[in-house]
């Protein structure tokens, strides 16, 4: 009797330890399927990444009002960001994309690489209108994978009263050595210098890309001397306590967090602030980040593309591309970027915009100043690239390898 | 049930006194009547099949030959990956990341699950002794187990922060210089485990606990008689009584610790510079971390985990096998 139930319960316990085992990785295989067809056959789906936007915004109204336009339905579905590229590769295995997409732009080339979406050949989009350094974020192999909604990138807010009680005129901000100079003022001061997001993920490049550019390295060289020098600068900044070292953990909304308390002369941070620095009652300026030696540095685009995902049914490209169209028109776009926060991809909306709000002004000028992560033909390259090289922001940052070290090992990882 | 009746030979005859005359007829003898019990059988049956088949065999065959395929962003969206046999494998034990991670595991499963017993065995010691408010005490200890885990890591994580974080503050009154926690190759490791020792405890603590019930008050009443002191009762009584439960506990810790992923993964993403990477932490940053995902060296990665995981729980069985048998 005893004999038995003991044999039962080890043999539960093997069983619940392959259960526990298996739960934990079968996350990792890739069998979840998401229906994205809906039933009816005047049923289009759109996949966004603006899971924060309701039935009752005026995002899912444009939506609504451009499906009727087209004569059908609107389904559609907002994830995550960081989900939604994994998902349409997985639903594109299903054979269920959704008809339209609209997807984070560094996704683009690996979407396209992954043959997922059409090309603007088949889909007939016509994408003359919008600045081609923000386009060359979705073109890859001489073809265009969709258009852009809206862009936006990185510039350096500064805190206004922080700065006057340092001492410090921020119009002679205007290359690194005037920049760290300020920042030792400020620190002199009993103020804290700058804060930036320099996380072990995506989010860690994209924020030290306008460094690395502005000292004009280039992505297919991690260990130039030009590189270096960049990634100095943030050690340095570290070192001498002018920047946190919790920036090691910080993503842009913490690092913003810490410039909302008002300490910090400045962040590094992104379009998408604005609302908030408002909100917050900051007395905040915008500067470009300045190039190692003057002007100002290329800083990375961020924001989405449109793009329309490959179909059996090549017959539902024509009222997808429809679609597409109304909610790229000028007039849509507008309400669009205004709702997101963005700067508007062709020069006609981004006038109406700095007409309305001239505060837009030097996000206006940054954008069009600014390069695609993946532009420059890296295409599917750069996802590897900026893996090795937030491993080395981190190694340099946290004093694990030296600048030149990391950069280097980043390098020969990267190859 | 039927494991009484199919045991080898050479066994059978030591057990036969004891466990044959307990066990039911052998199964065989249901055969005379196959149609209806027998298909009622399997009706019952199919639900639980089915299910282990969907939700557990496949996505197990599944990560098995994603691991063995060489899988693009291409080639997982046509189907058409080429077998490549081990040689996601391969790469992975070359990777530079793969001693770290290793050593990280099993530093980190080692010294959660000595701690987290340890802990959790002394507290459940305290509370058996049933004093005034031990049960209000004992429930305040569970918190940790209640509240989802990413509001815990998300709490230690801030308390943990260099700059703001509460714990530096402390140090910082008391007149220790800051600790970069979580941003310093030396400390994140300990870090996580601190967080992980706070989270496991309760399971600890819940489970010796309700395993000291069972310890008959009379042996320590007769312990105590023949002059044991409370050392000795606890080491010659108590922990040997509690074996059984003990190995339980530790064999779901060991598998719950190996797999933890969601702590490290919200305080430190496995860095800075892959100081804390774990296996675990490791899979999901190859299938998922990256925008240009790499599925089959993730899966050989979360392979290698499920195999660990299985090792440890085989030699629970034998254990509890040998100890039934002498």
């Amino acid at each position: 009797m005893n004999r038995s139930s003991r044999q039962r319960r080890l043999t539960a316990a093997a069983v619940t330890a392959l259960a526990v085992a298996v739960t934990a990785t079968a996350c990792s295989s890739g069998s979840g399927s998401t229906d994205a067809k809906g039933a009816g056959r005047g049923t289009y789906t759109l996949w966004d990444p603006y899971p924060q936007f309701d039935k009752t915004s005026a995002w899912a109204k444009l939506l609504d009002q451009c499906g009727t336009k087209a004569g059908v339905t609107i389904k559609r579905t907002g994830f995550d960001t960081s989900d939604l590229g994994n998902k349409t590769l997985l639903a594109a295995q299903q054979g269920n994309s959704p008809d339209v997409l609209i997807v984070d732009n560094p996704v683009v080339s690996t979407l396209a690489e992954a043959g997922v979406l059409t090309t603007t050949d088949d889909n007939k989009l016509d994408t003359s209108k919008v600045d081609p350094n923000l386009l060359a974020a979705g073109q890859s192999g001489g073809k265009t994978y969709g258009t852009p909604v809206g862009a936006n990138t990185l510039a350096l807010y500064y805190n206004k009263k922080v700065l006057k009680a340092a001492g410090v005129d921020i119009a002679s901000v205007k290359d690194w050595t005037s920049l760290t100079a300020a920042l030792a003022k400020v620190k002199k001061a009993g103020k804290k210098g700058i804060t930036f997001s320099a996380i072990g993920t995506e989010e860690g490049s994209f924020q030290f890309l306008p460094w690395f550019w502005g000292a004009g390295a280039k992505l297919t060289a991690l260990d130039s001397s030009q590189a270096v020098s960049a990634l100095t600068l943030w050690k340095d900044w570290l070192k001498q306590g002018y920047a946190p070292n919790s920036v090691l953990n910080n993503t842009q909304t913490t690092s913003w967090q810490e410039f909302a308390t008002g300490d910090y002369a400045f962040s590094e941070n992104g379009t998408w602030q604005l609302a908030g620095a408002r909100k917050a009652g900051l007395d905040y300026g915008v500067l470009p980040i300045p190039g190692a030696s003057g002007g100002n540095a290329s800083a990375p685009t961020g924001g989405e593309f449109v793009t329309v995902p490959v179909q059996k049914d090549t017959g539902r490209y024509a009222t997808a591309q429809k679609l597409v169209t109304c909610l790229t028109s000028t007039a849509n776009l507008y309400d669009t970027d205004t709702t997101l926060s963005y700067v508007a991809p062709t020069s006609e909306v981004q006038d109406k915009q700095v007409a309305a709000n001239a505060e837009l002004k030097p996000w206006v000028d940054a954008v069009k100043a600014a390069k695609g992560r993946t532009s420059d033909d890296l295409g599917t390259k750069y996802p590897k690239i900026s893996e090795q090289m937030w491993k080395a922001i981190q190694s340099a940052l946290s004093g694990s390898k030296s600048p030149k070290d990391a950069l280097s090992a980043a390098q020969s990882a990267a190859k | 049930m039927n494991h009484t009746t199919e045991l080898p030979n050479h066994r059978s005859a030591r057990v036969r006194n004891g466990a044959a005359a307990a066990a039911p007829p052998p199964a065989r003898s249901a055969k005379r009547r196959p149609t209806s019990t027998q298909w009622a059988a399997w009706g019952f049956l199919a639900p639980v099949t089915v299910y282990l088949a969907l939700f557990y065999a496949y996505p197990l065959y599944r990560n098995l030959d994603l691991s063995l395929r060489d899988y693009t962003v291409r080639s997982f969206v046509q189907g058409d990956a080429p077998f490549t046999g081990l040689a996601n494998y391969r790469k992975v034990f070359a990777d530079p990341t793969f001693a770290p991670a290793l050593l990280h595991t099993a530093v980190f499963t080692a010294v959660c699950l000595v701690s987290q017993y340890a802990i959790g065995l002394a507290l459940a010691v305290f509370f058996n002794q049933n004093f005034r408010l031990s049960a209000t005490l004992r429930a305040l200890f569970l918190v940790p187990w209640l509240l989802p885990l990413i509001v815990s890591a998300s709490t230690w994580s801030w308390m943990l922060n260099s700059e703001s974080g509460v714990v530096n503050a402390t140090l910082h009154a008391v007149g220790v210089g800051p600790v970069n926690w979580l941003t310093s190759p030396s400390m994140s490791l300990a870090s996580v485990i601190i967080a992980n020792i706070w989270i496991g405890v309760p399971f600890n603590l819940v489970v010796l606990y309700s395993g000291l019930q069972s310890v008959p008050a009379g042996l320590y009443e007769a312990a105590a008689l023949d002059g044991a002191n409370a050392w000795q009762r606890f080491w010659r009584i108590t922990f040997p009584l509690l074996r059984p439960v003990s190995a339980i506990t530790l064999l779901l810790g060991l598998i719950y610790t190996l797999k933890v992923f969601d702590i490290i993964w919200i305080m430190t993403k496995g860095g800075p510079a892959d100081s804390s990477t774990t296996f675990a932490t490791w899979s999901y940053q190859l299938g998922f971390g990256n925008l240009l995902p790499a599925f089959g060296p993730g899966a050989a990665v979360g392979n290698l985990l499920v195999v660990a995981a299985l090792v440890f729980g085989l030699v629970y069985v034998r254990m509890q096998r040998r100890q039934a048998l002498s």
